[in-house]
């Protein structure tokens, strides 16, 4: 067995770019914190939710940060159980980037309760068939086990354990995003997200959005160090967000394919492709989350090394595409069912009701909604930021020299 | 190495005296407590044998005839309202509806009725499956409630119910009933007026009562699992079917004439 001798330690030299992120981050997180307090304090009627769209802007961030958190533990899961060796000054990187960002996702699902006070009760009192119960279960223990993987990492006592508790929380992430997508797929009374295929669907979404933010903070890391991403790894990184962006695609194909083929989920299938939503789904899903990136990442691949190494920009390009595009899914997944109306009565028209069951749902996000989606991904990152400060999280083989 | 022991004889005693005397408390305590419990527990299956507390023998649930039920009629809803304390007025997306009129027409006859939808209490309530703290809950007697204590206001019942039958509280109540205790921040849904048939089985829920009142009588509560029963011999006669009934939840509320 080789040793490994590769040394790491807390990010060095405090920019000035740093520091400034740091405040912005902070004061973004502040910010969330008013809003949700005021969400709270004046109730949900200040935001766009009503009794008909239920979950808001809100879940859509933090479903959006829970699949990144699973997906961005991708660079230690390589690099550990696949033992792929070129991940491996990544993988600290990207067991704290998945801790964080989860908990940022916790975070806003939360502040986005009715009754945030009564976090005690969620957390002492369940419900087993409940996929909301089960998922608190993993979401706390992605976390147990995310700072136990971490602590195999970082003290040289423990590493032998390494690969095997990133088995352990390879197999953890892959059941928590089939919980994730669970919640979505088995609503018997709303026929959008009554399918199953809604869990591969979710893992598939989660690998696509957890690369994405991963190579983005690589680069950003790899900035910090004063150098950028060696071009091997950019490399690496194009082709595995490629082969994962094809996966999703394929998978939501297949989804929206088996909707227009049965004829009871007809209805709401045109809704999505063609209805107030269409554009939000073709040009934010599909342009800009699946073939923007794909086309960019394909024109990355065929470039020789040196050249790649100096078309990071693509990379980058690619990934924060990804990125957008996965959360705008997760959008037209969560609002766009809501939207469409329940059919309680099948093969009759509804004439008067005074519940809007005759047509679509209307949903505006307030500023409130933003401010608590927007504070908990700038907390997650505040946090990661400290973390790579306060931890010897960064390698000195996770950077290139500027040439 | 001698070991240095300085207690004498006397205080050896006092010390065994002294643990006799805890232990002798310790015993009498976990006897009085588990006496006390026990008394407890017997008084309270003495009370529900005679209070008829809540059993599986009965399955409260409605009968709608939707050919007596008329279009421009609202007076269940507004029954239930006042029943509950709950506003007339405001956003209709976000105010509590715990009954709502919805007129429809067949698409392929043309035939047009109107119905009042509320909680079909579900056997297999969706609802309670979903909720994360069991807030929602079934009683044995069939009507499916929201525990106000351990409601978190994940509003996770509200995305599983199919029938749209419950509401989230998006603003500061007052001046709530004191059968109703309703609050911001959790969700709520029709409770079958529980409170009245808790107090007594001839006391019908608001909305039958008003319907009646207005000389539909469009509205039948009774025993579904007694089949002497007014409700159930009624279902026999002129039958009835569930509300998506496809999804086979054996709901509690039941249709004439859909």
């Amino acid at each position: 067995m080789s040793i490994d001798n590769t040394s790491y330690q807390p990010l060095g030299q405090t920019t000035s770019g740093y520091l400034w992120l740091l405040l912005v981050l902070l004061l973004m997180s502040i910010a969330g914190g008013y809003c949700a307090y005021n969400m709270e304090h004046q109730g949900h009627h200040i935001t766009g939710m009503t009794n008909q769209v239920v979950w808001g802007l809100p879940h859509v961030f933090a479903v959006s940060l829970i699949l990144t958190a699973s997906g961005a533990l991708n660079g230690a899961t390589l690099a550990s159980v696949f033992g792929l060796q070129i991940y491996k000054p990544y993988a600290r990187l990207s067991v704290a980037l998945a801790i964080t960002l989860l908990v940022g996702g916790l975070l806003v699902l939360v502040l986005d309760l009715g009754r945030p006070d009564r976090l005690a009760i969620a957390m002492t009192t369940y419900n087993f068939r409940s996929i909301f119960s089960w998922n608190i279960f993993l979401y706390t223990g992605f976390i147990f086990l995310g700072v136990v993987y971490l602590s195999t990492m970082l003290d040289r006592k423990i590493n032998r354990y390494t690969s095997r508790v990133g088995a352990l929380v390879f197999l953890w992430r892959i059941v928590l995003t089939t919980g994730t997508g669970c919640i979505f797929g088995f609503l018997v009374g709303r026929s959008a997200l009554d399918a199953a295929i809604m869990a591969p669907l979710f893992i598939a979404l989660s690998v696509v959005m957890g690369t994405a933010i991963l190579a983005l903070v690589m680069m950003l890391v790899a900035r910090w160090q004063r150098g950028i991403l060696p071009a091997a790894v950019v490399n690496a990184l194009a082709t595995l967000l490629f082969w994962c962006l094809l996966t999703l695609l394929y998978f939501s194909v297949v989804h929206h394919l088996s909707n227009l083929y049965v004829a009871e989920h007809q209805a709401d299938e045109r809704f999505v492709l063609g209805g107030p939503f269409a554009v939000l789904f073709w040009f934010g899903h599909i342009v800009l989350g699946v073939v923007v990136p794909l086309l960019l990442l394909q024109r990355l691949r065929g470039l020789s090394q040196p050249a790649a190494n100096k078309n990071t920009g693509l990379l980058l390009a690619a990934s924060g595409a990804a990125l957008l595009g996965g959360m705008v899914m997760v959008y037209v997944i969560v609002i766009g069912s809501q939207t469409v109306p329940q059919t309680l009565f099948p093969g009759k028209i509804v004439t008067a009701s005074s519940f809007g069951d005759a047509g679509f749902a209307a949903y505006t996000p307030s500023l409130w909604e933003w401010g608590v989606g927007m504070g908990g991904v700038c907390f997650s990152l505040l946090l990661f930021a400290m973390v790579l400060k306060l931890l010897p999280l960064c390698s000195e083989a996770a950077s290139a020299a500027v040439e | 190495m001698q070991k240095n022991n300085s207690s004498s004889p006397q205080t050896d005693k006092s010390l065994l005296a002294r643990r006799r005397f805890l232990r002798n408390l310790g015993l009498l305590g976990a006897t009085a407590v588990s006496s006390f419990t026990l008394l407890e527990v017997k008084a309270r299956e003495q009370k529900a044998n005679t209070t008829g507390a809540v059993t599986a023998e009965k399955r409260w649930g409605l009968l709608i005839d939707t050919s007596k039920c008329s279009s421009g009629c609202d007076a269940c809803v507004r029954g239930c309202n006042e029943e509950h304390g709950i506003e007339n007025e405001g956003n209709d997306a976000t105010r509590a509806q715990w009954i709502r009129k919805i007129d429809l027409k067949d698409k392929l006859t043309g035939s047009e009725s109107s119905v009042p939808v509320m909680c079909q209490h579900c056997d297999s309530a969706p609802c309670v499956d979903v909720c994360p703290t069991g807030a929602s809950f079934k009683r044995a007697d069939g009507i499916v409630l929201v525990n106000k204590h351990t409601c978190i206001g994940c509003r996770y019942c509200m995305m599983a119910c199919p029938y749209k039958a419950r509401s989230f509280i998006h603003e500061t109540l007052t001046n709530q009933k004191p059968a109703a205790p309703r609050g911001k921040g959790t969700v709520e849904s029709c409770t079958l007026c529980v409170h009245r048939v808790d107090r007594s089985e001839d006391l019908q829920p608001a909305c039958a009562v008003a319907c009646t009142d207005e000389a539909h009588s469009a509205i039948l509560f009774g025993d579904l699992n007694d089949p002497q029963s007014k409700l159930a011999t009624k279902m026999k006669e002129i039958g009835a079917s569930q509300v998506r009934a496809d999804l086979q939840l054996n709901t509690g509320v039941r249709y004439h004439g859909l």
